[in-house]
């Protein structure tokens, strides 16, 4: 890494902070962190499975009794908490990409991946879906699950042509037509729900809360898929959000497309926030606080910030879950009120023993 | 000498007032072309319609033989590096990473920066006396630190034409002449076409190979800064006799601003109380 031309004792001073060594090795601890993380997570639940039983039933993945009675260990492993873990993550590492690429984009920091109005669609399609009670099911995915994806999807598409009057795409215009929709789509979820009978309403808050109920294999491998393109076509984005952070003029001087970054930007953000909306409901703090953690720890290079805030979010959301499926079990915590609890003192101590600057 | 930028009848607006009208300018291969005039007479509208950050309404521009609406932002930032008035950085990123990010243009995929980069960074860094606070964050920087800084960038970007917009605002007088020196070194050494938007008019004059007078969205006067900076020209277009005379060294015009202020008393601390 020696560079010959330098000379002096300002020689280090000029190398960047951000090295491809810094990244691998980072990378590779978090990746580490977090696969000890699940290990550690799979054991709890409402009752402990030891970590040599749990072992034992992975390498015997097939040893799964076919007529149990679904109380031993291996179907608790398998039906419930791999999926379940598996679902956290993948919840937990898109909010906190998405988190981090709108933070840059929107140049606020108080951006989370439901600023955009998203999150009202996929709750007024979830909504729907309870009060006509659809029940039908489509390759491991509810209706529910259909219908708060599909309003996700036509909020997102009408927040844009709000928004991107004139082909351009000013970010003060697109936060208020998140909020302004948002504030629609509220009104007619609060409409349908006094329709609708108190099953279905009880039903609609639980999910609103977020919850990581299990999705099935089937679902969890398309949405694992889905998540993957989504979150690298995010990290691809790190060097633009890094200009894009000086301002959009300043990133257009020097080279960068700025109005086509957007686009990319939005649509993936909204897609993945959309798809996991739709799969855990409203799963507050991870998509806001995770990033600035991440931030502060590592730095606000986004070529790193952006791929370790998905392996710190994914691992965070599923401790969170974990400890929502064990404190008062055999009753269950929405995970929402996990992530604010733990969440929110955490980045409190952050901001106190880190300079305040540093947030932006 | 070459004809760089050529705009042709421009004319631009924000809204419904008018900014820029039918306006024609040539900018040569080479020179240093110094932008004055009054707050709102367009200095900045203009400098961001040679960037290619705004778009003229009717009129054309082209840079060489190009047309600047057919290129992209990537072959743009090859032609040209700019220094925007107003700077902000989101994050805590550090001096040498801004810089850094100059060198955009010539990085491809994910970008890590290559040994050419970081020399390159280096050099500007020092270029522009920056090498004790490199890696401190653009946040905690002074002013005069930031503005170097964004210089530093734009020099980074390697490109044969440099547009700034007020480059000596917020800088003491060893940081402006250090700034402008800077300019000329690039401009004689290495053939850097420069356009420059100055409310320092000495400067300006004592710097530029010509200059160009703006008043309300025209071009009022282009010349050399002997022909531009007269007492009359000055009077009409800000509205205030100034007195000019000779720089003691340089020979080019010197610009000093009254003591009475059209035939008023002095206004200082014993009759500002009565002025009113």
């Amino acid at each position: 890494m020696d560079v010959p031309l330098s000379s002096g004792l300002q020689t280090d001073a000029l190398v960047p902070a951000l090295t491809v060594r810094r990244w691998v090795k980072t990378i590779i601890v978090l990746v580490m962190v977090s696969i000890l993380t699940l290990l550690i997570c799979v054991q709890y639940g409402t009752e402990r499975i030891p970590l040599g039983e749990v072992f034992r039933l992975l390498l015997a993945s097939s040893d799964i009794p076919a007529g149990s009675t679904g109380v031993s260990p291996g179907v608790i492993l398998w039906e419930v908490r791999v999926p379940r873990l598996i679902l956290a993550f993948l919840v937990g590492s898109s909010l906190a990409t998405v988190g981090v690429a709108l933070q840059a984009l929107l140049r606020n920091p108080l951006a989370d991946p439901y600023i955009l109005g998203i999150s009202s669609g996929a709750a007024l399609g979830a909504a729907l879906a309870l009060q006509f009670g659809a029940s039908w099911a489509f390759w491991g995915f509810s209706a529910l699950h259909l219908f708060a994806f599909v309003g996700a999807a036509v909020t997102m598409i009408g927040i844009y042509h709000v928004a991107a009057a004139g082909g351009r795409i000013p970010v003060q215009t697109l936060l208020l037509a998140g909020v302004i929709i948002n504030a629609i789509l509220s009104a007619l979820i609060l409409f349908i729900t006094s329709l609708s009978d108190s099953t279905s309403a009880f039903r609609l808050f639980f999910w609103l809360m977020g919850s990581l109920a299990t999705l099935g294999y089937a679902g969890l491998l398309a949405l694992a898929v889905y998540v993957i393109l989504g979150t690298s076509l995010l990290f691809a984005q790190g060097r633009h959000l890094n200009l894009l952070s000086l301002g959009e003029e300043p990133a257009q001087g020097l080279g960068l497309e700025v109005e086509g970054v957007k686009r990319v930007i939005f649509f993936t953000s909204a897609l993945l926030t959309g798809a996991v909306v739709a799969v855990s409901g409203l799963i507050g703090f991870v998509g806001m606080i995770v990033p600035h953690a991440v931030r502060m720890v590592l730095g606000p290079d986004h070529r790193l910030v952006l791929p370790a805030a998905a392996l710190v979010g994914g691992t965070f959301l599923a401790i969170a879950d974990t400890i929502a499926r064990s404190l008062l079990a055999p009753s269950e915590l929405p995970v929402g009120v996990i992530t604010a609890l733990c969440g929110g003192p955490f980045f409190i101590y952050l901001l106190v023993t880190r300079r305040t600057s540093q947030i932006g | 000498m070459d004809t760089c930028y050529r705009l042709e009848k421009v004319c631009f607006r924000y809204s419904d007032q008018w900014v820029l009208e039918d306006f024609s300018l040539e900018v040569r291969q080479g020179e240093i072309l110094g932008i004055i005039g009054p707050n709102g007479s367009g200095k900045t509208s203009l400098l961001k319609l040679m960037a290619g950050l705004l778009r003229p309404q009717t009129g054309h521009i082209t840079l060489g033989d190009q047309d600047l609406a057919q290129l992209t932002r990537r072959a743009l930032a090859r032609w040209m590096a700019v220094v925007p008035q107003e700077n902000h950085v989101l994050f805590p990123f550090t001096v040498a990473e801004v810089v850094l990010m100059g060198r955009f243009v010539h990085q491809n995929g994910w970008g890590w920066e290559s040994a050419d980069d970081l020399r390159i960074a280096r050099a500007v860094i020092r270029l522009m006396d920056l090498e004790s606070v490199a890696q401190r964050t653009f946040q905690e920087l002074s002013g005069g630190e930031r503005q170097r800084t964004i210089i530093a960038r734009a020099l980074a970007q390697e490109a044969p034409i440099l547009l700034l917009d007020e480059p000596t605002a917020y800088l003491d007088i060893k940081h402006q002449l250090e700034i402008y020196a800077t300019l000329k070194r690039l401009n004689q050494d290495s053939g850097v076409t420069i356009v420059v938007v100055s409310h320092d008019l000495n400067l300006a004059s004592q710097y530029c190979h010509r200059l160009l007078l703006l008043h309300e969205g025209r071009a009022f006067r282009t010349g050399s800064p002997t022909e531009v900076l007269t007492v009359e020209h000055l009077g009409i277009v800000y509205g205030c006799q100034v007195i000019i005379d000779q720089h003691p060294q340089a020979g080019t015009p010197r610009i000093t601003l009254p003591a009475f202020v059209s035939g008023a008393a002095v206004v200082n601390r014993d009759t500002r109380t009565t002025i009113f």
